[in-house]
Parts: structure tokens; C-alpha cells; sequence
């Protein structure tokens, strides 16, 4: 059963270019579609500037699309008012970056994490307490910080006391967005531990977005790969890592960078110096063509001209002329 | 590591800057002075005196007497405390007008945003001095009139900066993350953005404060401010310009009081910004 559905969705920011008001729109989100399944891990990937934390703004209803449609359990999200919306910020919540302005500076842990406990009614007011310690000992922070201020903690602390707000509620879906990729390397593995256990031990669904394909690789069931507000490929996991196809994937995969002694056979037969010239994306890109045709090694005469549907090879979705 | 420890660094920055400092001081004894008026005078107020018409500073009379034989250093006294309500309460009602504007155009943006800056634009086309001296004209001078009139004429500044707070915080994650969980706006608005914001705000009222103190005492040496028996440094002064050549002790004391008091404020303001900043906290715990 899917859990969230996306059906061509679109959004468009309103870039005043001139005084004479002449409007440029930036696709940062560009008829994509893809559904999530309850309990499973779905990802997207891709560079800065792909569209990503977007994505999560629109399915978190932070932010209402330009066309289309987010459907939770099958309803509408921008329909929701009221009641159902209240229902509808109870299941589902998110991580942020950066766990450095994800808190409210002036708010105590205790404060973070039982607004969300009291807004919904959760429990007892007697019980918030309890409830509060039970969430930090989740994500292995004490009961001795109840009091402390934001500020006071390291950044991989931060990201648990985010965790623990995200959890107050127990949403059914979790977005993450880019959950480790301010925290130190060491730091990032404690935290997609415990990412990994919520989503084993309490089946909570993820949206789960990141740059880092090694972290995607080891928690997620599907794929989406985003450039400039395009799904470029989706699969599931072992596809996507065994058997790329869209040249943008192949890239991003040959871009993980490997240590001599260590290969990862998967990722090693990429990494054989594929040359990209790299160019910065054009994010007004207004061309008719492939949006990847200005990077792309394989071009050819077609990509120039027009934009490859999102079509169905085997078990995945790519949009590519070659195939 | 306590939970006051951002008020423990503010405290830390704030000392090691002398002139705030000093400041600091200079407010507090303003306090003082004006709570405790009636015990430091030696005369009444407003007791006149024929017989010793404007007589120069001497151990009776420490900043000498008035055309009318008050000593002025008792009208001094009771000056601060006129200044320091006028100050206080203008710069409350400038206050809590600029923050209700600054955040409802700042949160909500758009049309509401645009209106209300544009009312804001027209405000501060005006000269707020010719049109404090125009109202006042109309409703008749009265020191209650005059911190009304003050307060209704310089919350401009303070809605804007509000506003530019709202602006920046409001994208801010944690203001998503509380949207994310359902806050109410009224709640986004009170407990996660204004209370962070609430520091440049406090230092543009302190320094507010002075330019009102400065407001008082022009529209009360005009004769259109707080109305004559009452002291205030501003009609003291007057007096002063009346007798110049002959008393010199009229225009000197209440003006170095007023600039004291300017000084005083704007200096704790400025020592008050400083300890502020969150750019140098992070470093500070370093």
C-alpha cells in the first residue's frame, strides 16, 4: 500500500528578472511523480540545486505546489483543513539539514520536544515528562538535558533532540532531508543507525534525501535520481547500484570517492575516471532538450531538441533517448 | 553548564565593555535620582521665592534659582523624573505599535506586507517634530498628550525592524519544523519567531528612549510640551535662554543633564547590542 503518492508535480518559483518585469520561472520541482510504500525507505538523490529539499517543503505541505498533486493514504493534501490537517501534521514529520537552525534557540529540549506532545494531546499533561524522557532515551540522549539549550550541544546531538521531536507525534512517515550531511563522518553513521532502527522497529515509512549514495545504498528500497527538478531514473536500490543506466547516474555514481585498499566492487567499475565536463547547471534551464543534454557524455543529435519521457525499461522508470 | 548560561555570556560580554558600563551607570542614577526626588531635594519644587530671584550656584542653592526664586536643583530632580516617564512610555507605545505592525506584515507578507509598508513610507515622509508641533497645536500640550503624540509618531522604525526579523526567521527551520507539527500561527508567532527577535528590539527601544527624552525637552522648551509649574529640563531651559547673558547656571545644568541623559541611553543601547550578538556567542564558547 502506498503511503504518499505524487502525481505530476510541479513547482515553480516566480524570479523577477528585470524592472520591467519581464518573469523568469525556476523549475525547481518539474512533473515528477513517485509513490512511497508503508514502512519502506524511498530516496532522492541528487546535486544541489536538483530540487530535493523542495520536494520534501511540498510533501510536508510547507509550501503549496504550482500543478499537481501529494496524496496521503490516498486523499488529497491540499484539501485537508482543520481537523484532517491536523491529522495529516501528526503523520508525518521532518529532519532537517541543519541541526544548527532546525532549533529553536530559545526553547529548552524539554520545551522542543513536548510542543509537538501538547499541541496533539498525545498524553497526559501528568505523563509529558515521562513521554519526553521515554523519545530522548530512543535516540540515546539522557534524561539530564531536559533543561539545557540548543546551543549548549554538538551537532550530531542536535540532529537526536530533531529525531525526538520528529518522533513526539509517531508519524507513519519521516522526510529526511539531507538528515547527516552537516555532521561529522563518524557522527553520521550513530545517526543513520538510529534512522535505521525506527524504520525496522516501528515501520515508519522514510522519504529519505541525501547527496551521499553510499548512505542511500544501505538504507533505502527505491530510488529516485533528481536533475534540476526532473526524475532522471528511479529503481529500487539494487538496480539503481548494480546496473545504471541514465548517464547522470553513472556520473553520480563514479563520483564516490573510494579509498585504494577498500574498492566496493559496486561502485569500483565506476570509478574508473569517467570524465565529465562539468558545467553548472542552468537552473532557468529554458531549453527544449534533455535537461542533462549540456553535461552529458552520450549525447546525441535528438538531446538538443527535445526533453525524453519518463518511460518504463524492466523493472524502472528513465528518462533517456538512448534507451 | 546551567540554563542561564545565555544570560550568564550576555553578562560576561556586557562587563568587559567599559563605556556600556558607564552607560549602565549613568541610566541607573537617572533611576535613582527620579524615584528618590523628593528625599534629595532641599526645597520644594515649586516654591517661589521673591527675594532671592536668580541667584548664581552657591552651598544654599547648588545650581543657583530661577526669574522666580525656585531653586533649580530641585526643579532638576523632578525633571528626571518627567524625562524618564516620557521616555519609558513613548517608547512603549512606539513599541508595542511597531512590533503588532513589523510582525503581522513580516509573517503574513504579500498584500498585508505591502500595505502597511507603504503606510509606513508615508509616516516617515513626514516630519515627525512639525507633526508632533501640528497635533499638539490641536489637542493642546499636556504631558500625557505629548507621550501619546511620540509613541503614535516613531514606531516606524521600530515596525520595520521587526519586520526584517520576521522575514529572515521565518524560513528559518525550526519556524518549518513547527509549522511541520501543526503550531498555530498565533503560537509561530509569539514563541518561536518574536521571542528570538526580541534583542535588536529591546536595543532600539533603550536608544529610542533618548530620542524621545531629546523630543520632550525640544517641544517642552518650545512651550508646547509638559506645561509650566511642572519642571522638566526642556522648560528649565527656556528659562535659561530668556536670561542668558545674566544666568548662565539656567541653560548649563539641564542641558548637560539632557546630554548626559541622551549619552547615557545610547551608550547602554549600543553596549546592550554588542553583548547581543549571536555571531560572537559561538565564539565565545569556542
Amino acid at each position: 500500500m502506498d503511503i504518499i503518492e505524487v502525481i505530476n508535480l510541479k513547482k515553480y518559483f516566480a524570479c523577477n528578472q528585470s524592472f520591467w518585469g519581464v518573469k523568469r520561472w525556476l523549475k525547481a520541482v518539474d512533473d515528477i511523480s513517485f509513490s512511497v510504500k508503508k514502512g519502506g525507505v524511498f530516496s532522492i538523490v541528487g546535486e544541489s540545486g536538483s530540487g530535493k529539499s523542495t520536494v520534501a517543503r511540498l510533501l510536508l505541505r510547507l509550501i503549496t505546489p504550482t500543478s499537481g498533486k501529494i496524496l496521503f493514504k490516498g486523499k488529497d493534501i491540499q484539501f485537508f483543513k482543520g481537523d484532517s490537517l491536523k491529522e495529516f501534521r501528526k503523520s508525518i514529520q521532518i529532519i532537517f539539514q541543519d541541526p544548527f537552525a532546525s532549533l529553536n534557540p530559545r526553547m529548552t529540549v524539554y520545551d522542543s520536544i513536548s510542543e509537538p506532545l501538547k499541541i496533539h494531546r498525545i498524553v497526559h499533561k501528568m505523563e509529558i515528562k515521562n513521554k519526553v524522557v521515554e523519545i530522548l532515551n530512543k535516540v540515546g540522549l539522557q534524561a539530564d538535558i531536559l533543561n539545557r539549550y540548543p546551543h549548549e550541544f554538538s551537532g550530531g546531538q542536535r540532529q537526536r533532540i530533531c529525531i525526538a521531536r520528529a518522533l513526539a507525534i509517531s508519524p507513519e512517515i519521516i522526510v529526511a532531508d539531507e538528515p547527516l550531511s552537516a555532521l561529522d563522518v563518524s557522527i553520521q553513521a550513530q545517526i543513520l543507525n538510529i534512522l535505521q532502527e525506527l524504520q525496522k522497529n516501528s515501520g515508519i515509512s522514510f522519504v529519505f534525501i541525501s547527496h551521499d549514495l553510499r548512505v542511500v545504498k544501505y538504507f533505502s528500497d527505491e530510488v529516485a535520481v533528481m536533475y534540476l527538478g526532473k526524475i532522471v531514473e528511479k529503481a529500487k536500490t539494487e538496480d539503481i547500484f548494480n546496473k545504471p543506466l541514465h548517464p547522470y547516474t553513472i556520473e553520480l555514481l563514479s563520483s564516490i570517492p573510494v579509498i585504494e585498499k577498500h574498492k566496493d566492487k559496486n561502485f569500483q567499475k565506476y570509478n574508473e575516471k569517467l570524465k565529465v565536463e562539468y558545467e553548472a547547471p542552468d537552473i532557468f534551464n529554458e531549453t527544449s532538450g534533455c535537461v542533462y543534454s549540456a553535461r552529458c557524455n552520450k549525447k546525441i543529435e535528438i538531446c538538443n531538441t527535445i526533453q525524453p519521457e519518463l518511460k518504463k525499461i524492466e523493472e524502472r522508470m528513465i528518462s533517456c533517448h538512448l534507451f | 553548564m546551567k540554563t542561564s548560561l545565555l544570560r550568564n555570556i550576555f553578562w560576561k560580554r556586557f562587563k568587559r565593555n567599559k563605556i556600556a558600563v558607564i552607560g549602565a551607570i549613568i541610566v541607573f542614577l537617572l533611576f535613582i535620582i527620579a524615584m528618590f526626588a523628593p528625599l534629595f531635594s532641599p526645597y520644594n519644587q515649586n516654591d517661589i521665592d521673591r527675594n532671592h530671584i536668580l541667584e548664581p550656584p552657591s552651598f544654599k542653592h547648588p545650581f543657583g534659582t530661577d526669574d522666580l526664586g525656585r531653586d533649580v536643583f530641585s526643579r532638576m530632580l523632578y525633571g528626571a523624573r518627567t524625562s524618564l516617564l516620557v521616555g519609558f512610555v513613548a517608547v512603549g507605545i512606539s513599541t508595542i505599535i511597531g512590533i503588532f505592525f513589523g510582525s503581522i506584515a513580516g509573517y503574513y507578507g504579500g498584500w498585508t506586507d505591502r500595505i502597511i509598508m507603504r503606510f509606513i513610507d508615508i509616516m516617515l515622509t513626514i516630519p515627525t517634530f512639525f507633526l508632533i508641533l501640528a497635533v499638539i497645536a490641536f489637542i493642546g500640550p499636556g504631558i500625557w498628550n505629548i507621550m501619546v503624540v511620540i509613541g503614535l509618531t516613531s514606531w516606524m522604525g521600530v515596525a520595520r525592524l521587526v519586520r526584517a526579523e520576521f522575514l529572515s526567521l521565518k524560513e528559518r527551520e525550526f519556524v518549518l519544523a513547527a509549522k511541520a507539527i501543526g503550531v498555530s500561527d498565533k503560537r509561530i508567532i509569539f514563541k518561536h519567531i518574536l521571542i528570538n527577535s526580541l534583542a535588536p528590539v529591546f536595543v532600539s527601544a533603550v536608544l529610542g528612549i533618548a530620542g524621545a527624552v531629546l523630543l520632550e525637552s525640544g517641544l517642552s522648551f518650545l512651550g508646547l510640551g509638559v506645561q509650566p509649574p511642572t519642571p522638566t529640563w526642556g522648560n528649565i531651559l527656556t528659562l535659561g535662554k530668556d536670561n542668558i547673558e545674566i544666568a548662565w547656571w539656567l541653560s548649563v545644568f539641564p542641558g548637560f543633564a539632557i546630554l548626559l541623559t541622551v549619552l547615557g541611553y545610547n551608550l547602554l543601547g549600543e553596549g546592550i547590542r554588542d553583548a547581543f550578538d549571536p555571531r560572537l556567542w559561538e565564539a565565545e564558547q569556542g
